[in-house]
C-alpha cells in the first residue's frame, strides 16, 4: 500500500516534470492576476496594504481552480483510472496520493512565490510569514475539496464551468479564514487563531475528502 | 483459496435498451470463457460488471462465494483486467508504464522482470521509448505485457486483447492465456478473431442482439 502510494506520487511528479507547461500556466496565471490589482488600483500604499491578503488569496484560489480539471481527466481518458479502481490499493489512498502530488505541483509554487508578489502591495515584512503559512495550510485544503468536485464532474460536457460553480462556494470558508489570518495579524491581534482553524480544516479535509472523491469517481466511471 | 467466479441472473440496461437479462455463468479455476456477439451486444458491459466497474441492474457477481461489491480490494488483488484503453501514459516509457501498472496491481517487480515481460511481447530494444512514439500495436503489446507478469491474479478479464496485434503477437498472447489456464487460472475474454487457445475446459457465451 505504501509502495503504491509512493509510486503514484512519483508518477504524477514525473508526468508534471515531462509536461511542465501545465505547471507554469498555473504559476503565471497567479502572478499575472495578483499583479493586475496594483496596476488597476494605482499606487495607494494604504489601500494596497489592506487588500493584499484578500487579493493573494482570491488569486491562489482561482489558480488552484484552473488546475483542478486536469486532476483526473487524463487518467480517465487513457484508461488508467479503471486500473486504479481495480488495483490492490483502496481507491481513497490512490486519490490522496494524487491530490498530494497535485498540490506539490500546483500549490507549493504559489506558496513560495507569494512573499515576492506581496512586495507589490507593500505588505510589511512581519506579515509575510503569516501569509505564507496561511497559504501553505490553505492551498492543500483547496486541492482536497477541489478533488471531490473534479471527480463529480469527470467526463461531463462543460465540466470546467460546472466545476467552478460546484467548488467555489465550498472554498468560501477557506478564503475567509485564510485571508483573515493576515488581516488579523496586521491589526495586531495575531493570526494564530485563524491558522489553527486552517490546520483543523486541513486535517478534516485530508481525512475525508479522498474517500468522498473516490466514491464520486466510481459513480462517474459507471 | 476459492477461485470461482459466479454471475447470477445478471441484467444490464444501457440507455433504453436491455442488453442482456437472466444471464448466469460459473467460471472455475482452469477454465476459459469466451464472450461473443456482435458490436453493441453488451460484451464490454458484461466484462465491466464481472470486474466490478459497473453495477448490474439486477443480479450479482460472486467471487469465492462473496459479492464482489463487498469484497472490493480482496477480489481486485486477484484480478487482472485489461480494457479497451491501454492505460498508458504518452510521456512515460514502456518500462515506466509497466512498472506503474504492476505497482497499482500490488505486485512487486524488479527491472529485470519488467524487461523480460516486454521482451516476451517482442518489445526488446524499445523499453525506453516514450509510449507516444510507439505504434498502436506496440502500445497494445505494452499493455498486454502485464499478462507475462500476471501470475498473482487468479482471474484474467480481457476485453478484445487481440486488437491491433500482428499474427506473431496474437500467438504469444494466446500462449500466455493458455499457460495461465493450465496453471489453474480463470480467463474471460472477448474477441472477434478466431482464437485457438489450448484449454481443457473452454466455454462460450454469445450475447445476441437483445430485443
Amino acid at each position: 500500500m505504501i509502495a503504491a502510494l509512493r509510486c503514484m506520487i512519483m508518477r504524477d511528479l514525473l508526468l508534471a516534470a515531462r509536461r511542465n507547461s501545465d505547471v507554469l500556466t498555473v504559476l503565471l496565471f497567479f502572478v499575472i492576476v495578483v499583479s493586475l490589482f496594483p496596476l488597476g488600483i494605482g499606487p495607494e500604499p494604504k489601500l494596497l496594504r489592506t487588500i493584499a491578503p484578500g487579493v493573494l488569496w482570491v488569486a491562489a484560489l482561482l489558480a488552484s481552480m484552473l488546475a483542478l480539471g486536469r486532476m483526473f481527466a487524463a487518467d480517465h481518458a487513457d484508461g488508467t483510472l479503471e486500473q486504479m479502481m481495480l488495483g490492490a490499493t483502496p481507491l481513497g489512498i490512490i486519490v490522496a496520493a494524487k491530490v498530494f502530488a497535485h498540490w506539490l505541483v500546483t500549490g507549493v509554487p504559489l506558496v513560495l512565490i507569494s512573499p515576492v508578489l506581496a512586495l507589490q502591495f507593500d505588505l510589511p515584512q512581519e506579515l509575510l510569514g503569516v501569509l505564507v503559512v496561511s497559504l501553505a495550510l490553505g492551498t492543500p485544503v483547496l486541492s482536497l475539496i477541489g478533488a471531490i468536485g473534479a471527480a463529480l464532474t469527470l467526463g461531463l460536457r462543460g465540466a470546467g464551468a460546472l466545476l467552478s460553480l460546484l467548488v467555489l462556494p465550498l472554498y468560501v470558508p477557506v478564503l475567509i479564514i485564510g485571508a483573515g489570518a493576515t488581516e488579523s495579524a496586521a491589526s495586531g491581534l495575531g493570526g494564530s487563531a485563524q491558522l489553527l482553524l486552517l490546520g483543523a480544516m486541513l486535517i478534516v479535509a485530508g481525512a475525508f475528502a479522498p474517500w468522498a472523491a473516490a466514491a464520486a469517481l466510481r459513480i462517474s466511471v459507471e | 483459496m476459492q477461485t470461482t467466479l459466479e454471475a447470477i441472473d445478471l441484467r444490464c440496461v444501457r440507455g433504453e435498451r436491455t442488453l442482456f437479462e437472466d444471464l448466469s455463468f460459473t467460471l472455475k479455476g482452469g477454465e476459459l470463457l469466451r464472450v461473443g456477439g456482435p458490436n453493441g451486444s453488451g460484451k464490454t458491459s458484461l466484462l465491466r460488471i464481472a470486474c466490478g466497474l459497473l453495477e448490474p441492474d439486477r443480479g450479482e457477481v460472486r467471487w469465492g462465494g462473496g459479492n464482489i461489491r463487498g469484497l472490493k480490494e480482496e477480489f481486485w488483488a486477484r484480478l487482472l483486467y485489461l480494457g479497451h484503453a491501454n492505460a498508458l501514459k504518452d510521456d512515460l516509457t514502456a518500462t515506466e508504464n509497466l512498472g506503474i501498472a504492476c505497482a497499482l496491481a500490488g505486485i512487486v517487480v524488479d527491472g529485470r522482470q519488467v524487461g523480460d515481460a516486454l521482451g516476451q511481447l517482442g518489445l526488446a530494444g524499445r523499453e525506453n521509448l516514450p509510449a507516444r512514439v510507439l505504434s498502436q500495436g506496440q502500445r497494445r503489446r505494452v499493455a498486454l505485457a502485464r499478462l507475462a507478469l500476471g501470475d498473482h491474479a487468479a482471474l484474467w478479464i480481457l476485453d478484445e486483447p487481440f486488437t491491433a496485434l500482428d499474427a506473431a503477437a496474437v500467438g504469444t498472447v494466446q500462449r500466455l492465456i493458455g499457460g495461465h489456464v493450465s496453471r489453474g487460472g480463470g480467463v474471460i475474454y472477448t474477441t472477434h478473431h478466431e482464437a485457438s487457445i489450448a484449454a481443457t475446459v473452454s466455454r462460450r457465451i454469445d450475447l445476441g442482439e437483445a430485443g
